[in-house]
């Protein structure tokens, strides 16, 4: 079975075909990041008007460019939620009315299962259970996954996303969106001895993350130094360092509580290398196996909703004409 | 000639079938619920007119103004069904929708088109009836404030539209008064005699091409 998966959760148009018989995907993916990047972040009505523009042709590019038919395609998964309201709009209203035109089953993905199954699209892939440590822009999430469907939320943020203080530091040192490669840039010049930034609710039991405290004691520490671009360096070493030991802190609790041996890691923050280095060692301490997507399918993209979409198609679940999307959804309760 | 027609440009979901020569019609005052209803709706008029998706020969959908998810809810939805039928897209303006509609009601001939734009503005688009029975844009749609909304030419001209409602005061004022119809919205099965016109004349788009018109595209807050 091909099911074409379709995401439009965030600012991210992407598209592709599963082909279950294969294990193969193949994807096209179209990003806004320079339409919003003047913005320092996401506007949310210029992320739906660009989707609305570009997912059809790209669509259309992913078939031809894979020499299919519509008659070779046997469901259309598109993201559901969590996102944005209006993005997600656009990908379901596109993805549920295409399955209607070509009489086959559709499906309303969650995003965040999306990225937590995007593994399973390696040669090696996870085996369940695993504890999955999702870091992206909108979220930063621990969830024990018993099976597909069967997921635990151990803990999440309770403020910001860790790729969201990424983004603000970077916003607030003056550099680039998204603020992610940008700090880890620049991280690379700086003096790791010059500042130690506070790991955020590690003093404390726990797997919940708080990220806007840390986002405010670097304000406070760049106001209160002198501007250069050393300063901003050693800023960037400081907070990264500390965002990814705490990441790491939580990590390691949530192997210990739940006894488990293998952890994924998805969303886009788990492309940063400093955090794979750090989640290397820790794999060798706790001798547990890590798994990560293919780098492209860390951030946002059609494959994983592809995947998802056939997971829960082939269980025999649908959407019936009447979609709607869930800018809010709790993972816990999909079954 | 068969034609769909849809519109979600305002608190009313609304669609129409047009089926060789004979019109159909459903529609709902539902704030935030057109994407649950519209394809239901589009499902149920197509079962009842005995009529199969690849039957048709072309979809229209009310291209705004309006409201911004309503229009991308509209143009996504004809998108993917036009696509997914290889057949073209027909894009109305909801304005012009709303004239026919007070033609079609009350015989209007000269109709002053508003929907509520939020922000202290009104869409506004001025029609008037050709020979054929439907209504022509004069001059250009725009979104501006009510005080500056204008009237192209002297005549006997009405009013129609949620505008009316929320700025009637202010409208009255600076276009004069006339009768007016405020609970009025774009309904698809109005939009018909105008798709059909268009559909004939061949002003039809290819799917990845049909967009919604927002007129207001001042949308970021720095």
């Amino acid at each position: 079975m091909r099911v074409l998966g379709i995401e439009t959760s965030c600012d991210e148009t992407g598209v592709a075909i599963y082909d279950s018989a294969q294990n193969s995907v193949t994807h096209l993916l179209h990003s806004q990041i320079e339409l919003h990047a003047k913005y320092g972040g996401v506007v949310p009505e210029l992320a739906s008007r660009d989707h609305i523009q570009k997912l059809l042709p790209l669509i259309k590019n992913l078939l031809v460019d894979n020499g299919l038919t519509p008659r070779e395609i046997g469901g259309i998964a598109y993201t559901a939620g969590p996102g944005l309201v209006g993005a997600l709009l656009v990908g379901s209203a596109i993805g549920r009315s295409l399955a209607w035109a070509w009489q086959v089953p559709a499906i309303g993905v969650h995003h965040m299962e999306g990225h937590l199954l995007a593994p399973m699209l390696e040669p090696f892939p996870p085996s369940f259970p695993f504890v999955a440590l999702l870091v992206s822009g909108g979220h930063t999430q621990l969830v024990q996954v018993d099976t597909i469907g069967k997921y635990t939320m151990l803990g999440e943020s309770i403020d910001d996303a860790a790729g969201e203080a990424f983004d603000k530091v970077a916003k607030l040192l003056g550099l680039g969106y998204p603020g992610g490669p940008a700090i880890s840039k620049l991280a690379q010049q700086g003096n790791p001895d010059r500042f130690i930034f506070p790991r955020p609710m590690t003093q404390r039991p726990g797997l919940d993350f708080s990220f806007s405290g840390l986002k405010t004691y670097v304000l406070n520490t760049w106001k209160t130094h002198v501007q250069d671009e050393q300063t901003r360096a050693d800023i960037a070493y400081a907070f990264e360092e500390a965002a990814i030991d705490t990441l790491m802190i939580k990590c390691r609790r949530a192997l210990k509580q739940t006894q488990l041996k293998c952890l994924v890691i998805a969303g886009g923050v788990s492309a940063n290398q400093r955090l794979r280095q750090h989640l290397t060692q820790l794999a060798n301490e706790l001798h547990v196996e890590v798994y990560y997507p293919r780098p492209e399918f860390c951030t946002d993209n059609g494959a994983m909703i592809a995947y998802a979409g056939y997971v829960r198609l082939k269980a025999g679940q649908s959407e019936a004409l009447n979609f709607s999307v869930h800018p809010r959804w709790n993972m816990s309760l999909l079954s | 000639m068969n034609l769909l027609a849809l519109d979600t440009s305002t608190e009313v979901c609304s669609c129409a079938l047009y089926v060789s020569g004979e019109a159909s019609s459903q529609h709902e005052i539902a704030p935030r619920q057109h994407a649950e209803l519209i394809l239901p709706m589009i499902n149920n008029l197509l079962a009842e007119a005995s009529l199969s998706p690849k039957q048709l020969d072309g979809i229209a959908f009310g291209k705004g103004p309006g409201s911004f998810t309503g229009l991308r809810i509209a143009c996504g939805v004809v998108q993917g069904i036009a696509f997914g039928l290889d057949r073209p897209i027909i894009p109305i303006s909801s304005l012009a929708t709303l004239a026919q509609l007070a033609y079609i009601e009350f015989e209007w001939p000269h109709v002053a088109a508003a929907i509520d734009a939020r922000m202290q503005e009104v869409y506004w688009g001025c029609y008037a009836l050709d020979e054929n029975h439907l209504m022509q844009l004069q001059e250009r749609e725009q979104v501006c404030k009510p005080q500056a909304a204008m009237l192209p030419f002297s005549a006997t001209w009405a009013g129609i539209g949620s505008g009316w409602q929320t700025y009637h005061e202010i409208l009255s004022t600076t276009v004069g008064n006339m009768p007016i119809q405020q609970e009025k919205y774009p309904l698809a099965s109005a939009m018909l005699p105008l798709a059909i016109d268009a559909f004939e004349k061949g002003q039809i788009v290819a799917p990845e091409n049909a967009l919604p018109t927002y007129l207001r595209n001042n949308v970021v807050q720095v």
